[in-house]
């Protein structure tokens, strides 16, 4: 089958993309000055350069570039990513710890900001000359110039300390011991809320303004004007017909900024201390962790590539002349 | 006489552009009977298609408004109606198909499932004998493996089955009133005398009301009993199809006519294109002004012609033309 087909060269295209990500990784990491030996030494309150030479020797370091690079790739295949000296655990369970949070945060923020952003952008499509309209573009300029510490910091300080709404840090209430599961999912999403809300701004105003465009110049199309014509409730034309047309270059664009949104979770994560990727990068790059940084970088590249593919699915959905023979 | 079923009368809309506000329709006037063919001839940016979005309330927003005028349709005056109640007419009393037939049709969505909601949307019927009734439409429009064919998409089929597609659209729930805007101009030649033995074909079995939108007076001549030629937002010349093509009386339908010599040949016969009075027509901005707007491109022009807008002529057999030396000519 053509889509069977289509998916499986997109998963080989994928898995290489992979291994070039890994290389590159491979390759910046070792060209920073310093190594995992530099960094034990220095936990150890300064060695002498010839223990220096054993630990070297003891983890392959002293291989020549291209040997160290094959066991890596081959390491990783098999999913070990290594071991993390700086928290004494396996990096691949570091992160599975972390993925989780990352991946809650991300996909939250992302279906909020869509959300919001096509709702915004249709209505003031709609009424592109309404008070609604010029509002949604002020504030997709405001969501998007403000940095997104700044935004959370704003936040923080606005719904958590003003206004005691919302937890400050964190992503579980420690205090509570045996609740059900009913009380851990509240508990959680009330910490979700001010960090999902502070990465989504930045994106709500991308799509806003791509939805808007995109929307006006649907509803001006031959097809709508035919759904009008052939006299469908005003609802129906708008969000049968229009928008699913519309929607298209929209989900593209969230699909171009998945790995944007991941760096900003980076960020997000460390203003409210988030337990996820993004804290345990900000960590181990303070502690140069070499194989957790590495570990990361693998990990979002992964969620990144497994989102685009996701993305590509949701518009041959939308659309189905996306990827047809004609 | 019968009562008309639709009747236009003095109908005047106005366009808001950056050049300001113009009268795109400038004071018209027609009657359409049941049953009837009424076709509108005229070169491009005469305001057909206006005429034509004007009856369907369907003028651009915020852009175009009837500013005078009546439309009675079967006894409803629908420039005064709510847009609930015209939104009931829109495909269900009155249809219309478009010029581009690539591009009218939804590309997300099976052609089957556009045909199937204007059904849902007028008629109370189930989804599946909607979907029944669609096949039997498509079929009625010709095309084969009409039940197959419901489940594809627009862009599997070539423009004139896309246009068939639309007619099968506007026909489904069987309107009294149906405006076919330049349906043919974007086929290729044999593909648009496919499409208007299709219309004519429909219009014995359906006892629709057509008004028919073309370049082409060989199809007017064919399939039309009326016709009205416009020019510049006016009506320049109406009557029977017989009387004006036989004795066309304002200069712009004499220009119409002599250039198209074999306009009583048979429309399925290879067509010329319309080699065009020499001149263009006027720009919007030109449009409502006291004088005959056809003027700068008449060999017959006087200076009456410049400085008030010329009155009707009445010939026999009720035609009429919009020229000042209409009866002189
Ligand atoms: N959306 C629009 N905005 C501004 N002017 C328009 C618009 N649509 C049509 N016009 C103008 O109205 C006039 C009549 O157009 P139209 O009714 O489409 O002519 P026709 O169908 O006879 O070719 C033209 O001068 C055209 O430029
Ligand atoms: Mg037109």
């Amino acid at each position: 089958m053509n889509f069977l087909r289509v998916t499986i060269t997109r998963m080989a295209y994928a898995a290489l993309l992979l291994v070039a990500v890994l290389i590159l990784n491979f390759t910046l990491m070792h060209l920073a000055p310093g190594d995992v030996a530099d960094t034990i030494a220095q936990s150890a309150g300064g060695i002498d350069a010839e223990a220096l030479e054993q630990i070297r020797r003891e983890y392959g370091l002293d291989q020549p570039f291209i040997v160290q690079l094959g066991g890596y790739i081959g390491r990783v295949l098999q999913f070990d990513l290594g071991y993390s000296f700086f928290y004494s655990r396996p990096v691949t369970d570091l992160i599975l710890d972390r993925l989780p949070a990352t991946l809650l945060l991300v996909i939250a923020a992302q279906i909020l900001a869509l959300t919001v952003g096509v709702v915004f952008g249709v209505i003031s499509a709609r009424k592109p000359n309404g008070i609604f309209s010029h509002f949604v573009t002020l504030a997709s300029l405001v969501g998007y110039s403000a940095p997104v510490f700044w935004t959370g910091l704003l936040m923080l300080v606005m719904f958590s300390l003003i206004l005691p709404w919302f937890p400050v840090a964190g992503m579980r209430d420690v205090t509570i011991e045996n609740g059900n599961i009913f009380i851990h999912t509240v508990d959680v999403a009330r910490h979700l809320v001010l960090p999902m809300v502070t990465l989504a701004s930045i994106f709500v105003a991308l799509y806003s303004r791509l939805s808007r465009a995109s929307m006006i110049e649907v509803l001006g199309s031959d097809y709508v004007r035919t759904a009008k014509a052939k006299g469908l409730k005003s609802n129906q034309v708008v969000y049968k017909h229009a928008l699913k047309n519309a929607i298209s270059p929209v989900i593209t664009l969230a699909g171009l900024q998945l790995s944007a949104i991941v760096s900003g979770a980076v960020l997000v994560e460390t203003v409210f201390s988030w337990p996820g990727l993004g804290t345990l990068a900000f960590q181990s790059i303070i502690a140069r962790d070499t194989p957790t940084i590495l570990g990361i970088l693998f990990f979002s590249s992964l969620v990144v590539i497994v989102g685009n593919q996701v993305t590509d699915l949701v518009l041959r959905l939308v659309d189905p002349r996306v990827g047809s023979k004609k | 006489m019968t009562e008309p079923l639709l009747k236009v009368q003095n109908l005047r809309v106005e366009l808001t552009t950056r050049n300001g506000t113009a009268p795109v329709i400038d004071d018209v006037s027609f009657e359409l009977h049941a049953g009837e063919n009424l076709s509108f001839v005229g070169e491009s940016g005469c305001g057909k298609s206006m005429t034509a979005l004007a009856i369907m309330g369907l003028l651009p927003e915020g852009i175009g408004r009837i500013t005078a005028g009546s439309i009675m349709f079967d006894g409803q005056e629908l420039t005064e109606l709510s847009q609930e109640r015209l939104r009931r007419i829109r495909g269900n009393d009155i249809s219309m198909i478009f010029q581009e037939p690539m591009t009218s049709l939804n590309p997300v969505y099976t052609i089957g499932e556009q045909i199937v909601e204007v059904l849902l949307a007028h008629q109370s019927i189930s989804r599946a004998d909607a979907w029944a009734e669609a096949a039997t439409l498509l079929d009625a429009v010709r095309i084969p493996k009409a039940r197959e064919r419901l489940k594809d998409y627009p862009f599997q089929l070539s423009g004139g089955q896309r246009q068939r597609v639309m007619i099968a659209i506007a026909l489904a729930c069987k309107p009294k009133v149906l405006i076919a805007d330049e349906p043919t101009t974007a086929l290729d030649v044999t593909v648009q005398a496919q499409i208007f033995d299709l219309l004519r074909d429909l219009r014995q079995e359906t006892g629709t009301s057509i008004i028919l939108i073309t370049h082409d007076m060989g199809a007017v001549a064919e399939m039309a009993e009326r016709m009205i030629v416009m020019y510049a937002g006016r009506i320049a010349e109406i009557g029977a199809v017989d009387d004006i093509i036989g004795t066309p009386r304002h200069p712009y339908t004499k220009g119409l006519i002599s250039c198209v010599p074999h306009v009583l040949a048979h429309v399925t016969d290879e067509k010329q294109p319309l080699t065009e009075v020499p001149g263009i027509v006027p720009s919007l901005r030109e449009f409502g002004k006291d004088q005959c707007l056809f003027a700068s491109r008449c060999q017959h022009r006087t200076q009456q012609c410049l400085t008030a807008r010329p009155q009707s002529v009445n010939f026999d057999g009720a035609q009429s033309a919009d020229c000042w030396h209409a009866g002189t000519l």
